[in-house]
């Protein structure tokens, strides 16, 4: 059962329950729409930018315990910060999941690090990367829906 | 596992399910260090040796291009292609071999109808095609195209709650307008089995065409394509045991002379000049270009060891294991059940949903089991949309498995609501 609860660790199941950040903000200055038709995966991520940085950050949706977990981290973790450190973390948080499973755990990605199973599973890959596709999406104010094939 | 519900299985299976199970390699290994639980053959079955060896036999011995090659090993390639073509007339039970044309899949097949007797032959603007809601991608979107392209018009017959179709309103969109007549036999998601003997008696009253899915069908029960009366009929070799790229396009012999090939190329022509061709005769005129050689042989095995087994005896397996499942399926809390509950009414799909968990993640935590089942919208997007349902679990169950199969998904499903508790 091992390599089960390394995808479905604690952390994960508290928040594909109890997404933080769960909601709508009304007048967001930038959203995006992110969809996985394989699994009918769909997240709405919704920012409100104030001179390059992210001072507010939601979303809602509907997904799998890893991609709504995955949703409620990443807005935990890119709250406050800049527009290119968020840009950054993706490309930190993308390595790993995309990794090979042993792989040293870059410290920066801090409580992202539980997502770090997911690698061993590569089907479930695009679960966990759909919202961070979504806030790429929003950071660059792209309007059409993503779409993860 | 509690003793009680092992003593409530049948003491004997209508089929021979080891030695079966015998006769397919892939079902020795493991995954993830698991026995293989394999509970998805409405996507792909898997191939017992016979088959498997049948292609490789094609290739080691007498590899050689079909009906034009002039030394042994053509005869005996064209010979072995053309005896697969009699097998599968037979299997259905067409008048003779020339009504089955080789494709690459059931969706190639219903392309070349909604194409060559459709788009170029015989559909008019205004001409009504009557579809189901519970249809396969691969039955709405070639209709899709004779819509764009002629100004056809599509309509759509609902589903019921219980998973069946709705006769009544199916006889209210049948006019004289209707043109085609287009049903799956079974539902890929549902299971259910549709009564097509009577919608195509119906379809004909009013002067219009049956064309049948069988996909999901031809695999898993008798298919008489006479006793139907379908018209066209189309079917897919990999999801009975046959290889994959291999499809099948049955239609009555004067309507496969009215459609017009979806593919030009070799084969398919009689002569060929600057400018213009002549097309050989049905079937080949649907066959462009090389065909799948060793598929369509592969195909012919599948049949005979179909046949072997004998489809009333599949079909009463697959009843007998579906029934076990759906029983054991109702006892459990939190979890959903699709489709009609009556085992005569359905095929051995089952489509379920977990409360509190995604199918995605069910679909996970089952492969950790070893146990291999489908997530997703089943390319049926309409019918999720009905059932307003993301997506579905979804167990298919076929020759190879037993109640033991079953017993591990309901296993796996507990475990899947310990995790998500």
């Amino acid at each position: 059962m091992a390599d089960l609860r390394e995808l479905y660790q604690d952390t994960i199941l508290d928040h594909s329950k109890k997404p933080r950040n769960f909601r709508e903000i009304p007048g967001a200055t930038a959203k995006a729409v992110g969809h996985n038709p394989l699994c009918g995966d769909r997240v709405t991520v919704y920012l409100r930018l104030d001179a390059g940085n992210i001072a507010d950050i939601a979303f809602i949706g509907q997904g799998c315990a890893i991609s709504k977990a995955s949703a409620s981290l990443m807005t935990d973790a890119v709250k406050g910060k800049s527009k290119s450190e968020a840009t950054r973390l993706f490309e930190r948080f993308r390595k790993m999941v995309t990794g090979r499973p042993g792989d040293p755990i870059d410290a920066s990605l801090g409580k992202l690090a539980v997502l770090s199973g997911v690698c061993e599973f590569p089907v479930r890959v695009k679960c966990a990367s759909l919202p961070w596709h979504t806030l790429e999406a929003a950071l660059e104010a792209k309007q059409e829906t993503v779409s993860l094939e | 596992m509690a003793r009680k519900d092992r003593m409530a299985k049948p003491a004997k299976m209508l089929l021979n399910v080891p030695a079966i199970q015998a006769d397919f390699p892939i079902l020795k290994r493991t995954v993830r260090d698991k026995r293989l639980v394999y509970l998805d053959s409405a996507a792909t079955s898997q191939k017992p040796k016979q088959v498997i060896e049948a292609t490789s036999d094609y290739y080691s011995r007498y590899n050689a291009n079909v009906h034009r090659a002039i030394y042994e090993l053509g005869e005996e390639s064209t010979r072995e292609y053309e005896g697969a073509r009699e097998k599968v007339a037979d299997f259905i039970h067409a008048k003779a071999a020339s009504e089955i044309a080789f494709t690459k899949s059931t969706t190639e097949s219903i392309n070349v109808i909604a194409y060559g007797y459709g788009l170029k032959g015989k559909i008019q603007k205004g001409d009504e095609i009557l579809g189901t809601v519970m249809e396969h991608h691969s039955n709405h979107v070639p209709w899709h195209f004779v819509k764009d392209h002629k100004g056809a018009v599509l309509k759509y017959v609902d589903v019921a709650d219980d998973g069946t179709l709705k006769m009544e309103q199916y006889d209210d969109l049948l006019t004289r307008h209707t043109k085609i007549v287009t049903v799956t036999l079974c539902s890929n998601v549902l299971g259910t089995i549709n009564p097509v003997k009577e919608i195509a008696k119906r379809a004909h009253e009013v002067g219009a065409l049956c064309v049948v899915d069988a996909a999901q069908a031809a695999p898993h029960m008798p298919v008489d394509v006479q006793s139907l009366d379908a018209d066209f009929l189309a079917f897919s070799g990999h999801k009975m045991l046959g290889p994959t790229g291999i499809g099948v396009l049955y239609g009555k012999a004067e309507l496969l002379e009215e459609t017009e090939p979806l593919l030009g190329g070799g084969e398919m022509i009689r002569e060929v000049h600057l400018g213009w061709a002549k097309w050989n005769d049905v079937p080949y005129k649907f066959e462009g270009g090389t065909p799948n050689i060793a598929g369509a042989i592969g195909l012919g095995v599948a049949v005979d060891y179909l046949t072997k087994l004998g489809m009333d005896a599949v079909r009463a397996h697959e009843m007998e294991v579906t029934q076990y499942a759906l029983e054991k399926f109702d006892r459990l809390k939190g979890v959903t059940t699709y489709g009609p509950k009556d085992v005569k009414r359905r095929a051995g799909v089952v489509s379920f949903t977990i409360e509190g968990a995604h199918p995605h993640d069910i679909a996970s935590i089952l492969d950790v089991e070893g146990i291999c089942i489908r997530s997703g919208h089943h390319c049926a997007q309409p019918l999720m949309e009905r059932f307003d349902l993301p997506a579905t679990a979804r167990a298919s169950f076929y020759i190879y498995n037993d109640l033991d199969d079953v017993d591990a998904l309901i296993a796996g499903i507990k475990r899947v609501q310990e995790v998500f508790a």
